[in-house]
């Protein structure tokens, strides 16, 4: 056995005298990330403590908490008492809610990669010059305030909307088609919403792609679709991922979309958590649910990563 | 004729040119090109940076299409087949190799393409890893290996689907200079083994004279001149051919009587000399002769003499040593004659000498 300990570890380093100097150094490194590292404790884990810690207290009577430690907010998450009998059963409204935020999120990115592929590809393959223009005009929407734009939406497809009212008049339809207030509407005003999100990490990973590799997938008998599906995606796909993250995220979390959009019966668990905080004066259900919230995307992030890693370790 | 049925093999490029529309100006990067490059064949485009060499071969490979003209495989014109569909394969100047597939899967991506079997892709890739001999690497990422190495993938991986032209462009260029050799020869044994026409593309004249069965020379757009490397270095048509490879020297004649691709020129101190005519030079008047400084050699004995001049300056190379002589008419003449042993040099500079011209020596250009 004393012979397998003289084989070299390259994980373990050597002690030596250097290890005193590289400890200082160390410690300087420490001192001078310090104030980065206080904003980012104070900034984010702060609030998040808090919002921990709010979610196994007792709610107030008229909002507020009451500095009780409780974990009936957590309870109700999933769970719901009958008023008179006390049994319990679960808290469909929860998790219908929590199931509708999951699927129209995923819709919303699905339905943002098939319109932002094809528009950064788009972008993509302009000449360079063009090519700011194209960006600067995705970024328009960004100008205007959020509610005006999804009000613009509602405009667009309320029974008395330009959709309604031009396939009216047309005579395609006799009736307006009920589009407000569904998940469609939802969708549609997060897929417009989030797109220049889905656009600008697939346009940069795009712009970045060498197209003499398009060129030698094509030299080598690749069709069009091949190359696409070969050459194209694998090498686009970091940017497809980041879309993906940067519009599920989101989605989520919405808020002023669905309430907009959706109207009271479609809530999305962003709607769900400001009536806690508000009109339902339950400050700690609030809390648990946001924490809910975060859970799943933290889930999602290390599923992400851990493909991630997987994918490049193939070859590393 | 070879350019003239529909049934040639190999390539043929018949006035070809592409002009680039450029956001200000049009750029003119081919002008009216016809070559015929014959199968098997180790043909190479040498030419200064810019003058259509990688444009000519895109065009072959399809991934641009002429502005005029017409390029056919074998007879048949490509125009309408787009590169996926033309049995070429290239060896792109920076490789290109996928940065997503190992080195095996680079070399099987063309064949699986093709929907190869799978039993027949594996052999042929290991068939053609140890060719290139890159067994040992073969699950590498090709981000990971060395420049030298990822050429040999590059040139594995356009092999490895049989093309029938496989065309090369300044494969070697980022090489250093002992790789350089040995993949010179490399490709040469390949290209033999195989069979496979291939279009190489350099700017090294050396590289060019040295693998090619032949060469054409360009020159903003325009082919030259196409020979083999000894027509081309002994006979060269055109100024531009004769300064961009080699040393020469140029001296200005006049024709006294032509015929049968010779003629007979009178130089200006006096002395008649045979000289080589280029295909369709002027025969008669005033031209300007090249003469390499290897076919030159220098005497004492002024009687046997070609003209004579004033030895101006001696440079040692160890395998041969430069002279140069002032001719009357004030320019400069180099005469290489090798060093032998026991042939000890005793200085004579700004001596009067003579330079006697070797028989064929004397080349007369077109322009
Ligand atoms: N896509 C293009 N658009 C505009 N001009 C181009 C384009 N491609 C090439 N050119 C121009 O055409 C000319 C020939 O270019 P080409 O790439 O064929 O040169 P080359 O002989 O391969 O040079 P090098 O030895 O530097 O690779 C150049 O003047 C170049 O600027
Ligand atoms: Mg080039």
């Amino acid at each position: 056995m004393a012979a397998l300990d003289l084989e070299p570890d390259p994980d373990r380093r050597p002690l030596t005298i250097a290890s005193t100097a590289e400890r200082g150094a160390i410690r300087r490194r420490w001192f001078l990330t310090a104030p980065a590292l206080l904003v980012l404790i104070l900034a984010a884990s702060g609030p998040l403590l808090i919002v921990l810690a709010y979610s196994f207290l007792k709610a107030g009577a008229y909002g507020g908490v009451v500095w009780e430690f409780s974990g009936e907010a957590w309870f109700k998450v999933v769970f719901q008492r009958d008023i008179f009998d006390g049994t319990m059963s679960y808290a469909d409204a929860h998790l219908s809610i929590l199931w509708r935020s999951i699927k129209l999120s995923f819709l919303t990115t699905i339905l943002a990669v098939a319109l932002g592929f094809p528009t950064a590809y788009f972008i993509a393959t302009r000449p360079p010059r063009t090519r700011n223009l194209w960006m600067f005009l995705i970024t328009i929407p960004f100008w205007t305030n959020l509610l005006i734009r999804t009000f613009a939406i509602m405009e667009v497809i309320r029974n008395e909307g330009i959709v309604n009212t031009v396939l009216m008049s047309l005579g395609i339809i006799d009736e307006p088609i009920q589009m407000m207030y569904t998940n469609f509407a939802i969708a549609l005003g997060m897929v417009y919403v989030y797109l220049p999100l889905m656009v600008l990490p697939i346009y940069a990973s795009m712009e970045k792609l060498d197209f003499r590799l398009v060129e030698a997938g094509y030299d080598l008998y690749a069709t069009r679709i091949r190359v696409f599906t070969r050459v194209i995606i694998p090498l686009v796909k970091p940017g497809i991922v980041a879309g993906f993250i940067l519009v599920f995220i989101p989605a989520l979390g919405a808020y002023v979309t669905p309430r907009i959009l959706g109207g009271g019966k479609n809530m999305m668990l962003g709607n769900l958590i400001e009536l806690q905080f508000g009109q339902g004066r339950n400050w700690p259900l609030g809390a648990a649910l946001s924490i809910t919230l975060l859970a799943i995307v933290m889930i999602a992030l290390i599923v992400y990563v851990r493909g991630t890693r997987r994918a490049a370790g193939d070859h590393g | 004729m070879r350019d003239g049925g529909g049934t040639t093999k190999g390539i043929a490029v018949r006035g070809v040119s592409k002009v680039f529309d450029a956001a200000a100006a049009a750029v003119r990067a081919l002008d009216d090109v016809s070559v015929t490059i014959h199968e098997n064949e180790f043909f190479t485009l040498l030419g200064p940076s810019g003058c259509g060499k990688t444009t000519l071969l895109r065009l072959i490979a399809g991934f641009e299409s002429p502005s005029a003209g017409e390029i056919l495989l074998d007879g048949a014109p490509l125009a309408h087949l787009p590169p996926f569909r033309r049995p070429v394969n290239t060896v792109f100047q920076n490789y290109a190799l996928f940065p997503h597939m190992s080195v095996m899967e680079n070399v099987a991506f063309g064949l699986e393409m093709l929907g190869k079997p799978k039993r027949e892709i594996e052999k042929t890739v290991n068939d053609m890893l140890r060719l290139v001999r890159m067994e040992e690497l073969r699950d590498r990422a090709t981000n990971k290996i060395s420049g030298g190495q990822q050429q040999r993938v590059a040139l594995a991986r356009a092999l490895a689907p049989r093309p029938k032209v496989l065309l090369l462009d300044e494969p070697l260029s980022a090489l250093d200079l002992k790789l350089r050799k040995e993949m010179q020869i490399e490709l040469k044994r390949l290209q033999k083994d195989t069979g496979i026409t291939f279009v190489f593309v350099t700017h090294d004249q050396e590289e060019a004279l040295t693998m090619s069965d032949r060469v054409a020379v360009m020159s903003q757009g325009k082919i030259l001149q196409v020979g083999s490397p000894r027509e081309i270095y002994e006979h060269p048509a055109k100024r531009f051919v004769a300064d961009f490879i080699g040393e020469t020297n140029y001296l200005e004649a006049e024709i006294v009587a032509s015929g049968h691709g010779q003629a007979q020129i009178r130089l200006s101190s006096g002395a008649q000399i045979a000289a080589s005519l280029p295909e369709g030079g002027r025969l008669t008047g005033k031209v300007t002769v090249v003469v390499r400084p290897e076919h030159a050699s220098l005497t004492l004995d002024a009687a046997k003499a070609t003209f004579s001049g004033r030895l101006e300056n001696i440079v040692y190379f160890g395998t041969d040593t430069h002279y140069h002589v002032r001719l009357a008419d004030g320019s400069l003449f180099t005469v290489r004659m090798q060093n032998a042993r026991g042939h000890e040099e005793t200085d004579r500079i700004n001596a009067e000498v003579g330079v006697i011209l070797a028989e064929n020596a004397a080349q007369v250009l077109r322009d």
